[in-house]
């Protein structure tokens, strides 16, 4: 398996505020890897620094053997990361279906472009029944799907996930997370995907790590982590 | 008799109309990337004018000159935002208006250092007699309504049909999160800048055939162009056009009717207030929808 992503003594923080005390993690190709830990544990921040953006970094982060901790967050995405931010990121005054051409706005082929549109609507009929909608004016669940849509529109080759369970009713969370089951068989795409719901983030992650106030204090592969006992106490509530 | 009088103020309200909403638009764009109100905008515009006149003095053909001051209108106002604008990023809102009011007094002081407070004439590219000509419109009356609807035209069909023009909406809206999607906002605020630049000058430039050639002929505009800006909701374009238009018109009307040409610009003065006391969103202000 290649290995797609992997950070080396990453630091960051905000300010003179550390947040990730130096973390060591990997993602390997057409895999689903889940970074688990409880709120304020660093997993926003984690995605934020392999984007560079909104944070201070130090250490290495690596993306298809090139270094990419000195880039520009543009050039980041540019060059196959899609960041699913926490907060949804929404042009809220714009309509569902230019959000989703936002996601696909430095691709060149018009025609690939109309397909994978067409094909992200399969997997989310509700943004297809509400394209010409605001997208402010959307659900939350919606516009979650939003997000992901949006992002797969600029065809990644890394998916990063922040939390697409929060603030969602539990029916609107089992549907996103069977359409991401969908979206990892069909589409070629590696996902990291930062969840505070372990349970529902181990059963679609091959591997994961744990992340505890900036540190990453257990890894290995979701069955291990599931079976863990520390961790079934902490986060699974068994 | 006299509705020929109501129409001939009618069409010109329009066609200064067109040009406020041009100076209106040039002010939405930026106010809709940045929020906040480029108060330089007219002297810019002013600047921009200078440099067409100084080009057809040295004998290029009008039109030469007209797209050459377009393009340099263009690269003025994205050096601009490069220069001074930028490092403002984070300033708190008083710095940005007084950077804003630096840039007015510079532009005002410049050109008239460079070419003069002499009030000048500037041609029209319009000819008098041209076949659109009537009793009721001039030809350059009817040159600038022309002139100003193909300029809002080609804004909109930028704005709404291409990928460049979305981004740049989206840019607008929401910085953070088209970066995130690999968009390079600071280039399209740049870009922003220059097309702003560019709508002036062809503001300027249409209208000083009228108003003459002087470093301060777009101080009046520029506030006619607020009101229309305010009226229509300083961040909606359409809103803004259709504002730029009718104060236009009723400045005309009601500066023939009602106050006499010595308040007319009263008459803009007092919109912008009633329209902030009234309606703060103004007539077609669109408030944005958002769930949390």
């Amino acid at each position: 398996m290649t290995r797609l992503l992997e950070t080396r003594a990453l630091h960051a923080g905000y300010g003179a505020t550390e947040v990730l005390h130096g973390i060591d993690i990997q993602v390997d190709e057409g895999c689903v890897t889940a970074l688990l830990g409880a709120n304020g544990a660093g997993k926003t921040t984690t995605l934020r620094a392999l984007c560079h953006f909104q944070v201070k970094t130090s250490g290495q982060v690596w993306f298809q053997g090139q270094r990419i901790d000195a880039l520009g967050t543009e050039q980041i995405a540019a060059l196959g990361v899609g960041h699913v931010p926490d907060g949804r990121g929404t042009f809220v005054g714009l309509t569902t279906e230019e959000n989703l051409r936002l996601g696909g706005h430095a691709r060149r082929d018009r025609r690939a472009v109309a397909q994978d549109l067409e094909r992200l609507y399969a997997y989310f009929p509700r943004l297809k029944e509400r394209r010409q909608q605001q997208a402010g004016t959307l659900s939350g669940g919606e516009q979650q799907m939003l997000a992901i849509a949006r992002a797969l529109m600029g065809r990644p080759k890394l998916l990063l996930l922040d939390e697409p369970s929060f603030g969602l009713a539990p029916l609107v969370v089992k549907d996103i997370f069977s359409i991401m089951r969908r979206i990892r068989d069909e589409e070629k795409v590696s996902i990291l995907l930062v969840e505070q719901n372990a349970r529902i983030a181990l059963d679609l992650a091959d591997t994961a790590y744990l992340l505890e106030t900036g540190r990453i204090v257990k890894s290995g592969s979701s069955d291990a982590l599931r079976n863990d006992d520390a961790v079934r106490r902490a986060y699974l509530g068994q | 008799m006299t509705m020929e009088i109501f129409l001939q103020q009618l069409i010109a309200g329009l066609s200064t109309g067109g040009i406020y909403a041009c100076v209106a638009l040039a002010l939405v764009m930026i106010y809709q990337a940045t929020h906040h109100v480029n108060f330089a905008q007219g002297e810019m515009a002013m600047f921009s004018t200078f440099l067409a006149w100084a080009m057809i003095q040295a004998g290029l053909p009008y039109w030469v000159a007209f797209f050459a001051t377009v393009l340099l209108s263009f690269v003025l106002g994205a050096a601009i935002e490069f220069v001074v604008i930028r490092p403002l990023h984070r300033a708190p809102e008083l710095n940005v208006v007084v950077v804003f009011i630096g840039l007015l007094v510079i532009f005002h002081s410049v050109a008239g250092w460079l070419f003069g407070t002499q009030i000048k004439e500037f041609p029209t590219p319009f000819a008098k007699d041209a076949w659109y000509a009537t009793r009721l419109m001039s030809a350059h009356q009817v040159g600038t309504i022309f002139v100003a609807l193909c300029l809002v035209a080609a804004l909109f069909t930028f704005f709404r049909h291409t990928t460049l023009g979305l981004t740049l909406r989206a840019a607008a809206q929401n910085p953070a999160s088209s970066r995130l999607l690999g968009i390079h906002v600071g280039r399209l605020l740049m870009l922003g800048w220059g097309l702003a630049a560019a709508i002036g000058a062809v503001a300027g430039m249409m209208v000083a055939p009228v108003v003459y050639l002087d470093p301060g002929m777009m101080v009046g505009i520029l506030i006619y162009a607020f009101a229309g800006a305010l009226i229509g909701g300083i961040d909606n374009p359409v809103g803004a056009v259709v504002g730029g238009f009718l104060v236009g018109v009723l400045e005309n009307l009601i500066g023939t009717y009602v106050v006499g040409t010595e308040l007319k610009l009263s008459v803009a003065l007092v919109l912008i207030v009633g329209v902030l006391v009234v309606r703060p969103a103004g007539l077609f202000g669109r408030r944005i929808v958002q769930r949390v």
